[in-house]
């Protein structure tokens, strides 16, 4: 329908002898041309430093450290023979599940209840929750570095207070493990309620209304309407969430750089290390490489998801 | 729907009403209590930066209170904004920033302009493709953009690394599909008509981008720029990998690099150094949080 009236458009417009040019002139207001300048930085800026890019470093993950020679799958085995690579593994899992698990529960509870205060008052109270999404997560994990701190820790001063005694947050495997996904989850959190929040405006009144008219109770609605009506929007935010924690980098290298022994390393954290700190290029991009299995699974079912809504609109 | 209303006007179903709004303010009430308790878990850090940022390197070692400024001074304050490396780190930010948001703007209207007006051969997978892009960390990228830039200057002789400017380059890959995307789904949402009407009045392509599209989408637009500022900004692992002199590091980098001396940890500067690069994101944020919201919300929610 558009094409044609655009298609019309642009014949009236050569009809008309005054607009007539040269043919030169013809093809550059064609509209695929026009399209295609159009696009062109954003095709450049795709393939030359993206595409580009990932696909040099599956280039380089086979060369040798020095980069002179050609090593296969070398530097691969070299990793699976590594205790440390299976600790980035399972640090990587354990740390992207649990932190989204957690990001998803709060933001779904806190939007409910911000969904729950009338009017203007809900403005204040989405503007306080966000904070921690609009800090850079470097700077805030810095105070959350002080928050820890061995000596001076004002969580430890706190905790004194109730009996419990001085926790090494950032010196213990399970309290460093723990003390990176509460700082990942409290900085991720305030995304997805600000996503649910959006997701329960648009949930019709009228059906929670019918609802306690029928004498469903609170859990009813929520199972039986809120989740359901949401249910794209939870997906959808619970999977680009898990790509996005899975390549977390700020918050684990100024928390522990990896440390103690290694137990926080995630793949980002560990493949810097590894390529640029110890300047092995090679076995850092194919540490990283290790990402894309992940990201691709995830991207998949995002797609597939998108492309859905696509067709519905 | 109309009978619905005039059912709940009807005196019939007062007790039911006021038993519904009984309910109401005690779902309030519980919902004050809990957001107080999440606003706490939420604000901690911000306001214990500010609280350490307000003392002297004397109280913050004394076995005082730490949730609580005894003698507040703002030395630390003067001297960071009079700290040559400090200014250098927060200039060296915010061109960078400014630089990729004009840049973002430049290539992610126009295209996002055709993708979603110019159906043309491929036009659906380049829209996909930029959500794709949008989905590659930088995790996965940093290491073989480092080594290209290195043979880059190996083969040109122009230096990349260790030069600020780089920065304003690779930023683009993390602004752009993102920004794209939002301004594909705000220029969807602006009816046929208007900008049909304009190409049947003889306008170009161009014109009815920057005399309708640009106008209308102006929200679209803000939520953009907003973004590509905080993205660019708050960006850390590649200023990370690919600048290392000091007059060459942008606020994150140079805030944790420089401020921290060895095992000597001034904290009181780190807190005032993490918040006053905190600070512009948060200025903008609190006069366009709605535009900052509506622009996090479009990419998922608009298809």
């Amino acid at each position: 329908m558009a094409d044609v009236v655009v298609e019309q458009g642009r014949l009236a417009r050569i009809a008309t002898p005054r607009k007539r040019g040269t043919s030169l002139r013809n093809v550059l207001g064609r509209k695929s041309t026009v399209a295609f300048f159009l696009t062109l930085p954003l095709i450049l800026l795709i393939v030359l430093l993206v595409l580009y890019p990932a696909f040099y470093s599956l280039y380089l993950a086979t060369l040798n450290k020095a980069m002179t020679k050609f090593v296969g799958l070398g530097n691969f085995t070299f990793l699976f023979k590594r205790e440390t690579f299976w600790m980035v593994v399972k640090q990587s899992c354990i740390f992207a599940v649990t932190a989204v698990i957690f990001k998803a529960l709060i933001g779904f509870i806190v939007a409910h209840f911000v969904h729950n205060i009338p009017g203007k008052k809900q403005r204040k109270w989405r503007g306080m929750l966000l904070v921690p999404w609009v800090i850079p997560p470097a700077m805030s994990t810095l105070a959350w570095l002080w928050l820890f701190d061995p000596s001076y820790s004002a969580f430890n001063y706190t905790l004194s207070f109730f009996g419990v005694g001085p926790i090494p947050w950032l010196g213990d495997t399970f309290w460093a493990r723990f003390s990176v996904i509460l700082v990942n989850v409290w900085y991720g959190a305030p995304f997805f309620l600000i996503m649910y929040l959006a997701a329960l405006k648009s949930v019709p009144d009228q059906l929670y209304e019918a609802a306690s008219i029928d004498g469903a109770n609170w859990w009813q609605k929520i199972w039986h309407i809120t989740l359901p009506m949401m249910r794209n929007i939870i997906a959808i935010t619970t999977l680009f969430s898990l790509i996005v924690t899975f390549a977390n980098f700020d918050i684990v290298r100024i928390l522990t750089s990896g440390g103690p022994l290694d137990t926080t390393h995630l793949f980002a954290t560990w493949a810097f290390q590894v390529g640029i700190q110890s300047s092995d290029i090679p076995l850092g991009a194919c540490v990283s490489l290790f990402m894309v299995p992940i990201l691709a699974v995830a991207a998949i079912f995002i797609l597939r998801d998108v492309n859905k809504r696509g067709n519905e609109a | 729907m109309s009978t619905l209303a005039i059912d709940k006007a009807g005196p019939s179903r007062k007790v039911k009403l006021r038993s519904m709004s009984r309910d109401r303010t005690w779902a309030l009430r519980w919902s004050y209590f809990f957001l107080v308790l999440f606003a706490i878990f939420f604000l901690t850090p911000p306001v214990y930066m500010l609280i350490t940022s307000l003392k002297s390197s004397a109280e913050i070692s004394a076995a005082t209170n730490p949730w609580w400024v005894f003698h507040p001074t703002l030395s630390n304050y003067v001297e960071l904004l009079t700290s040559n490396q400090f200014l250098g780190f927060f200039w060296n930010s915010s061109m960078i920033s400014i630089i990729v948001v004009i840049v973002t703007m430049l290539i992610s209207i126009p295209a996002a302009f055709a993708l979603a007006r110019m159906k043309f051969w491929g036009s659906a997978t380049l829209a996909t493709g930029v959500f794709l892009t949008y989905l590659i960390p930088d995790s996965l990228l940093f290491i073989p953009l480092f080594k290209m830039l290195a043979v880059v200057q190996e083969f040109t002789g122009i230096t990349l690394l260790n030069r600020w400017y780089v920065l304003v380059f690779i930023y683009p890959t993390l602004t752009v599909p993102f920004c794209t995307w939002i301004m594909i789904g705000y220029f969807a949402s602006i009816p046929k008509e208007l900008d049909e009407a304009a190409l049947i009045d003889g306008a170009s392509w161009l014109q009815t981008l920057t005399r309708i599209f640009i106008p209308v989408a102006l929200p679209g637009l803000i939520a953009a720029t907003i973004f590509a500022f905080t993205v660019s900004w708050a960006q850390f692992l590649y200023p990370l990998v690919f600048t290392t002199s000091v007059d060459q590091l942008v606020l994150p980098v140079g805030i944790t690099t420089t401020l921290i001396k060895g095992d000597v940890f001034n904290w009181g500067q780190i807190m005032t150094g993490a918040l006053l690069g905190a600070a512009p994101p948060l200025i903008i944020y609190a006069f366009l949080m709605d535009y900052y919201i509506a622009g996090l919300t479009a990419g998922a929610t608009k298809g």
